[in-house]
Formats: structure tokens, C-alpha cells, sequence
């Protein structure tokens, strides 16, 4: 009798947690019922680095593409916003989908430019094109200059007529972002383009030989998350209501704590973003009073990280446990045979 | 005339913008590696600089008797305590590390000196000017660290080239597993190449703290100088870093002469510029 | 009775959770030559590589005078007075000819060759010797990889498959050569593709096959039989 094997990608651990997921999903989409107000924007803040640390994760743990400058996206789209509806007159709502196009179509280029670098001076090629973003928005007078604008109250009120519902719109949309991103993530990486990713992770060289044409996999990757991020920007600013350059295209907020996070939970995971952002967060909720020693202990914490447990948390336990929650992997399963 | 000036001022900076970028060039041409706190070592250099100069009274130039020891002791740790464990084919670990060791220590400096900005005061030399004909008028300070720019990168080509400990550096870079092979402890060249990037970052820490006012912030703007000026010279020429540090200063001149919200915008939009049409650089020898 | 120079006991070797090598024990007398002979993939340039200290992954032992070196680093070996020349040349591209050669002697071990005793076994080096070394052709860069090992002094010598890309005449010039080198008490393992080069040159032959030991005795003395049926597992 043949053995015959069929490829499957899920477990029994992963098919329970899914449902787990789903259920988690609905009830934090019932918080405004539920939390206090100061719970709801701790949340969208939580929800916002998620994404944030899911889309650099994408990007470096898959793509190899380490960026430091994220932050020209964020503060782009944070930017793009209130241009949209001070100077344009959009409802916020709609504008905020927009300013994810925009930020896709200035991907391109500036991933012209700085696809010429490779591995580290690429990071650093970010990091300038966050500064030429930055130093260019701080000259625009009429979006505040150096010390920036607020959003006007008139366009405030426009997304909802009482506060209440303000914030649970926002966050709403923040949760589906968050939601969405997350699971965009998960099925490229489980599609055909996914699997070459992986490839291409792990051997850029091997991977060409197959035919994986490696700069479009990449700027495919590079397009949609910058995007994807101009959004985040979009969303972070309009919870804010101010914007200014230093705050907008800011590295430490915008880069260097989403590096902890990816780090920290386990870098070139799904599910390390989620445990990151929840060791930041427990971290800074406890420690951040202490200001720069805070900072100088993220550091340290993230050094020992990536010498000792180069995996990060996740990393770990998946490998002590070999599970994975949002499966990647695919195995072969008998479904005949000896 | 007043063009001129700005641009001879351009063509002086460079040479400090050389320097930053010498030590970066060094490390990445020993060992791969691309140290995103070299901008804050740079800065920490300074502020030894600022410490020791003013509680021992002393001039900013001669605290590099005690300043280039200390960053060279200091890189040499460094490099085999922590770095030298992040080398492999990997790019993220020495990255991430780096920018952890970028995070610490500015908020160390800014723990220890606070936010206000710094300026070391070395007397006359800082504002005494030869005057040429037509009206133009250099700086000795500028011209000083100009010429000193260019025999301190003399002196690391001389090292590279003429010496037993360049030739060891150029074999490790080559191939480390056969330089090994030749009795070349990989750790200890490492270590070495570090601390000589060290004496660089010391050297031009100082020269920045007595030509302008610095904080503990201050860091990555010089890190990117430093990379912009390697980048538009080319990977691997020394020389070529030192012209590229020249193009950036004049650049960033120009702009200000514009604008002066301008200047350092116009120095991105160079490199930038020389990205697009010139991606491996002016004058490249070596790949990244 | 000949000092016994080099010695490797059960020698198992890993590249990961690959073995490479299995229970292989070889010696060397001083003043031997020997060889080791097997087909692609059989282990010989890993056994060089373990005794150079290049292979992380050993279990059991390498002798070098008496004493271990099984957890020694590469450079550290280099030091005692073992030299390898790696297959390939593997010269120093940023290096000059000369340069290479300069820092064959980085060991600081004393002993008769220097600059000046290896441009006279090669005089061609000494023609060339500020060209960059990748721009020698095969031979040469054989003849200036043997004299960077040289250049160490050392006790013992690997040559790792020195025949490997060059023209026949080239490699009969190196083999006629190669008992000049071995001189004043240096001992050598040569490893070697062609099996009559190896059986002429040594005075030793070890036949590997996928790891392991399939045949050992005095180079002379084998029968042709003996060495296809060890090289070939047949």
C-alpha cells in the first residue's frame, strides 16, 4: 500500500488559537462599551505600534530591508492629513485611506534612490531620506513651519458630532488597521510571494538562482508598507491633533522603539510584534518615569537581546516548544500508508 | 566675493566631515561594519574633551592627551566585549546592537550633562583670520583642522599600505578564515581596527566642540554627515572620502548662502543627487 | 625511533549536524611525507581543515608534539608551527605578491625561510613581487601560497590540493620542487586528486572514503588494486 503524504500548515494549537484570536478580536471591538476613555487611547496607542512593528518586522525579518527611517511615513502621512482637510476641505475618513496611496506612490522614488545601498548604509539611507522629509515639512509655512499646526476644531467635529463617538471611530479604525495589517502580513507570508520572501531570507543567493526575482519581491514589500504606514501616521496624528516636524519624523518614537519591540518579541515572527509590544508597553507603563535611564535600559535589554537570544522572546518558545500560533510552516502529514 | 567665502568655508568643513567619515570608512573596510554610534562616539568625545579640558584647566587641544587614550581603550572593549560577537553573515545584529549602543549613550550624556548645549573654548585661535587678497577672509581655525584632516588621513593610508599592521588589516578584510591561518587572531586585529577609528573619533570630537556648540543629541546628524561624505567619495578611498567631505561642506554652504533654514537640506540633497546618477560614488574601490 | 610530529586519534568532524569525518586516525613521523588520497566529498581537505583549527564541530583528539590542539583557535595553531596551503591559493587579492608573502611571517617563528630564501626557490615571485597577487597566473599564485606557508617556519606543512587547476607541466615543476621544500626536519600532508603525484611524492599514503579510513600503508608498497577498490568502495 503507497504512503501518501498531503501538505497541511495548521495545528491543533493553531486552529485554537485562531478561534481565541476571533473571540479577542470581538471583544476589543466592544471596549468603547467596556473601558474608560484613558484605557481606549492606551489601546489605540498599543494597537498602533503593533502595526507599526508588524509592517518593520515584514520589512527587515522578511526582506532583509533594515530601515531606520520609517518615520519619514509616519510623519508623511500625519502631514498628508491635515493638508488634505485644512487645504482640501476632506473629511478626515477619507482622507485617511488616501494618504496611504500617496505614501505608496513617494515610495518609489525614494526606493529608486536608496535600493543603490545594501545592508546597513541602506539603513542609514532611510534615516536621511526621514531627515530630507522632515527638514522639508519644517519649511512649510503654512502647515506651521518649524512649530507646527493643530488640527481645527471644525474638522474635529466633522468625523462625529460628540466626543464619545470621535473616539470610538478612531479607534475603531485603528483596531481595524491593526487587525487588517496583522493579517495581511500573515497571508503574504503564507502566499506563493510569501514563500520567496522566506527564501530569500534565508539565502539571497540560493533563492536568485530559482528564479525569485529578488528587487520586485522586495519593492513590492517596500511599497506596501510604506504605505500601509503613511496610514499609521495618518491615524496617529489625527488622535493627536497637533503635528509638528520634530514630533512627526521623531526616531525614537517612530523607529527606535518599534526596532525594540520587533526585537524584543522575535524578529522575523508574527507573533513577535504582539509579545514585543506587550513587554514595551508592561515596560513603560512601569519604568518610564525614569526617563533617559529608562531609554538607556531599553537599550541594554535590547543589545543582551540580540548577543544572547537573537530570536527574541518568541523565537524561544517557539523553538522550546515548536509552535506557532499563526503558522507558517508547512508539513507533510501521512493520510494513507504504513 | 562673499561666494567665494562660503565656498572656501564649504571646502574647510569638509575636512572635519572627512574625518568623521574616515573612522566609519576604516571599521566597514576592516570588518563589514556599519557602527550607527559613531556619531555619539563622536559626541561622547567631546564631552571628555569638555570635562577634562575644563576641570583640569586645561586647553581643549591638550585634553586629546588624555581623550584619544581613553576612546581608544574604550573602542578596543568595545569591539571585543560586544561587537566582535555580532560579526557574522548576518546585517541585523551589529545594526541593532549599534543603535542600542546609539540609544545609550546619548541618554548617558544627556543623564550626565543634561540638555544644554556645550562649546569648548579654545581663545584667539578660534577667531583669528588671514586675510587674502580680494577682500577674502579665512578663518586659521578652519584652515588649521583642514590641513590636519588631510595628514591624519595621510597617516591612516600610510598605516594601510606601508605597515605590517595594514597589511594584517587589508589580509582580515580579505579573508578572514585564511588570515587566521596566518597567525592573525581575528579578535585582537578587530579590536585594533576600533580603536584606531577611535583616535580618529577623538581627533574630530574635539575639533567639533571647539568650532561649534554640541549636545548630547547631536550624535546622528554627524553619523550622516560622516556616511554622506563616505558614500559620495565612494566605498574603500580614503581620498575619495576627504573630497566627498569637501562636495558635502560646499554643498551645505551654497544651500545656507540661499537660505539658511537651507543648509543641511542641501548637503542631503547632494548626496542624494550623487546617489541617483553616481550610486557606487566618485572615486569607489571597494563594494558594499 | 622517529618522533611522532602529528597524530589524530578517532577523529570525528561535523558541519552542523552533518559528519564529516568518522573515527579517522592518522599520524605523521617528522621528516615524513604523506598523503591522503580519496574521492570529491570523502573528507580530505576537512581533515586539514580540522588539524588548522577551521572546523568548529570535533570530537576526540589532535596531537601536535604531545600536546592537544583540539580547542585551539586557527591562529593560535598557526603559531605552533602548523602552516597550511589552502586548496584554491586563496592569496590576499589586496595584497601584493611580497605582502603576501610578509605575512606568511606574521608568526614570528624563526627558521631558514625568508624573503629572501623563497624568491630563490622562486625566482618568478621575485620578479613580480609589488604586482597584486590575483593578477599572478595559477601557478604562480601556487608558488607564492606555498611560500607564504614557508614564510611561518613552520614544523608542519598542509598542502591542500596544490594541483587543482593548473597545467600539468606546472604541477610536475611544484612535485619536483616540493623536496626542497620539505627540508631541515619539516614534516607534510599532502592531500592530492591524482593519485600517482601522491604515491610518488609520499612515503605514506592514507585512502579516504566518505569519512573514514579505507586504506593506510607505505606508498610503495600498495598495489593499484588495493587503492581503487579503498577509493572507490567497491
Amino acid at each position: 500500500m503507497k504512503t501518501e503524504y498531503t501538505v497541511v500548515q495548521s495545528s491543533n494549537i493553531s486552529k485554537f488559537s485562531s478561534v481565541v484570536a476571533l473571540l479577542m478580536v470581538i471583544f476589543l471591538f466592544l471596549a468603547p462599551w467596556w473601558a474608560g476613555r484613558a484605557d481606549i487611547r492606551l489601546m489605540s496607542e498599543i494597537f498602533l505600534y503593533l502595526s507599526l512593528a508588524s509592517l518593520w518586522n515584514l520589512l527587515a525579518g522578511y526582506c532583509g530591508l533594515v530601515s531606520v527611517g520609517q518615520q519619514a511615513f509616519v510623519g508623511f502621512g500625519g502631514y498628508l492629513l491635515f493638508a488634505f482637510t485644512i487645504f482640501l476641505g476632506l473629511n478626515p475618513l477619507i482622507a485617511i485611506p488616501i494618504t496611504g496611496i500617496f505614501g505608496a506612490f513617494i515610495s518609489l522614488p525614494i526606493a529608486f534612490l536608496i535600493f543603490r545601498l545594501r545592508g546597513a548604509y541602506f539603513a542609514i539611507g532611510t534615516w536621511v531620506v526621514a531627515e530630507v522629509f522632515r527638514l522639508s515639512f519644517a519649511q512649510i509655512q503654512s502647515l506651521g513651519g518649524g512649530s507646527g499646526s493643530s488640527l481645527p476644531v471644525a474638522i474635529v467635529k466633522s468625523i462625529a458630532s460628540s466626543k464619545a463617538m470621535r473616539e470610538s471611530l478612531i479607534y475603531w479604525m485603528i483596531l481595524a488597521l491593526t487587525v487588517f495589517i496583522v493579517l495581511s502580513v500573515y497571508f503574504i507570508l503564507r502566499s506563493r510571494k510569501g514563500i520567496a520572501l522566506i527564501a530569500i531570507r534565508d539565502n539571497e543567493l540560493a533563492s536568485e538562482s530559482l528564479g525569485i526575482n529578488i528587487t520586485k519581491s522586495k519593492l513590492f514589500v517596500y511599497i506596501i508598507t510604506s504605505g500601509l504606514t503613511t496610514v499609521i501616521g495618518a491615524l496617529i496624528f489625527l488622535q493627536k491633533l497637533r503635528i509638528s516636524p520634530d514630533a512627526a519624523f521623531n526616531v525614537n518614537d517612530w523607529t527606535a522603539f518599534v526596532i525594540f519591540i520587533v526585537v524584543i518579541g522575535g524578529i522575523g515572527t508574527i507573533e513577535g510584534p504582539i509579545i514585543g509590544v506587550i513587554v514595551f508597553f508592561a515596560l513603560r507603563e512601569t519604568l518610564a518615569d525614569l526617563g533617559s535611564i529608562y531609554l538607556i535600559m531599553l537599550g541594554c535589554v535590547a543589545i543582551f537581546v540580540m548577543i544572547r537570544a537573537p530570536k527574541g522572546i518568541w523565537g524561544y518558545i517557539s523553538k522550546t516548544f515548536n509552535i506557532e500560533l499563526f503558522p507558517l510552516s508547512r508539513k507533510l502529514k501521512k493520510i494513507k500508508g504504513e | 566675493m562673499d561666494w567665494v567665502n562660503s565656498i572656501i568655508q564649504g571646502i574647510l568643513v569638509g575636512g572635519l566631515y572627512a574625518l568623521f567619515a574616515a573612522g566609519l570608512s576604516l571599521i566597514f573596510g576592516v570588518m563589514r561594519l556599519v557602527n550607527i554610534a559613531h556619531g555619539d562616539l563622536i559626541i561622547l568625545s567631546a564631552f571628555l574633551g569638555l570635562t577634562v579640558s575644563t576641570s583640569l584647566n586645561l586647553n581643549p587641544f591638550l585634553s586629546l592627551i588624555i581623550v584619544i587614550p581613553a576612546m581608544a581603550i574604550l573602542g578596543y572593549l568595545l569591539q571585543r566585549g560586544i561587537l566582535n560577537k555580532t560579526l557574522g553573515n548576518d546585517i541585523l545584529p551589529p545594526l541593532l546592537v549599534t543603535f542600542g549602543l546609539s540609544v545609550i549613550i546619548q541618554n548617558s550624556l544627556l543623564e550626565l550633562y543634561t540638555a544644554d548645549p556645550q562649546k569648548m573654548n579654545a581663545g584667539n585661535i578660534e577667531v583669528a583670520s588671514l586675510s587674502l587678497p580680494g577682500g577674502l577672509n579665512i578663518g586659521w581655525y578652519p584652515l588649521i583642522m583642514f590641513i590636519i584632516s588631510i595628514i591624519i588621513i595621510g597617516i591612516l593610508q600610510f598605516i594601510f599600505y606601508k605597515t605590517s599592521l595594514g597589511r594584517a588589516f587589508r589580509a582580515t578584510s580579505d579573508d578572514q578564515e585564511i588570515a587566521q591561518l596566518m597567525g592573525l587572531s581575528k579578535n585582537h586585529i578587530f579590536g585594533l581596527a576600533m580603536a584606531m577609528s577611535m583616535v580618529v573619533v577623538a581627533i574630530a570630537g574635539i575639533f567639533l566642540g571647539v568650532r561649534t556648540s554640541f549636545d548630547p543629541a547631536a550624535g546622528p546628524g554627524r553619523l550622516i554627515f560622516g556616511f554622506e561624505a563616505v558614500i559620495i567619495g565612494g566605498l574603500g578611498n580614503l581620498w575619495g572620502t576627504l573630497i566627498g567631505g569637501i562636495i558635502l561642506g560646499v554643498s551645505q554652504n551654497i544651500g545656507a548662502k540661499i537660505n539658511p533654514g537651507w543648509q543641511i537640506l542641501a548637503g542631503h540633497i547632494a548626496f542624494l543627487l550623487v546617489l541617483a546618477v553616481r550610486p557606487k560614488g566618485l572615486f569607489h574601490r571597494m563594494d558594499g | 625511533m622517529p618522533k611522532k610530529v602529528l597524530e589524530t586519534k578517532n577523529l570525528n568532524a561535523f558541519y552542523g549536524d552533518f559528519q564529516a569525518l568518522f573515527d579517522v586516525s592518522i599520524d605523521l613521523f617528522e621528516g615524513e611525507i604523506i598523503s591522503i588520497i580519496g574521492a570529491n566529498g570523502a573528507g580530505k581537505s576537512t581533515f586539514m581543515r580540522s588539524v588548522a583549527g577551521l572546523i568548529d564541530k570535533i570530537d576526540n583528539d589532535i596531537n601536535f608534539n604531545g600536546s592537544s590542539i583540539k580547542n585551539l583557535r586557527a591562529d593560535e595553531i598557526a603559531q605552533k608551527g602548523i602552516a597550511m596551503v589552502p586548496e584554491g591559493r586563496k592569496l590576499f587579492p589586496s595584497l601584493s605578491v611580497e605582502e603576501n608573502l610578509l605575512i606568511g611571517s606574521q608568526t614570528k617563528r624563526s627558521g631558514p625561510w625568508k624573503l629572501s630564501s623563497v624568491y630563490e626557490l622562486f625566482p618568478d615571485l621575485c620578479d613580480k613581487k609589488n604586482i597584486p597577487s590575483n593578477l599572478l597566473s595559477g601557478g604562480q599564485q601556487q608558488m607564492a601560497a606555498i611560500g607564504r606557508a614557508l614564510m611561518s617556519n613552520p614544523e608542519v606543512i598542509l598542502f591542500d590540493e596544490i594541483s587543482l587547476g593548473l597545467a600539468p607541466i606546472i604541477i610536475k615543476n611544484i612535485y619536483q620542487n616540493l623536496p626542497l621544500v620539505i627540508q631541515d626536519g619539516m614534516s607534510a600532508v599532502v592531500v592530492e586528486q591524482d593519485i600517482n603525484k601522491a604515491i610518488e611524492i609520499s612515503d605514506r599514503v592514507y585512502c579516504l572514503q566518505e569519512g573514514r579510513i579505507a586504506l593506510t600503508g607505505e606508498s610503495k608498497k600498495l598495489t593499484r588494486e588495493e587503492i581503487s577498490k579503498a577509493y572507490f568502495g567497491i
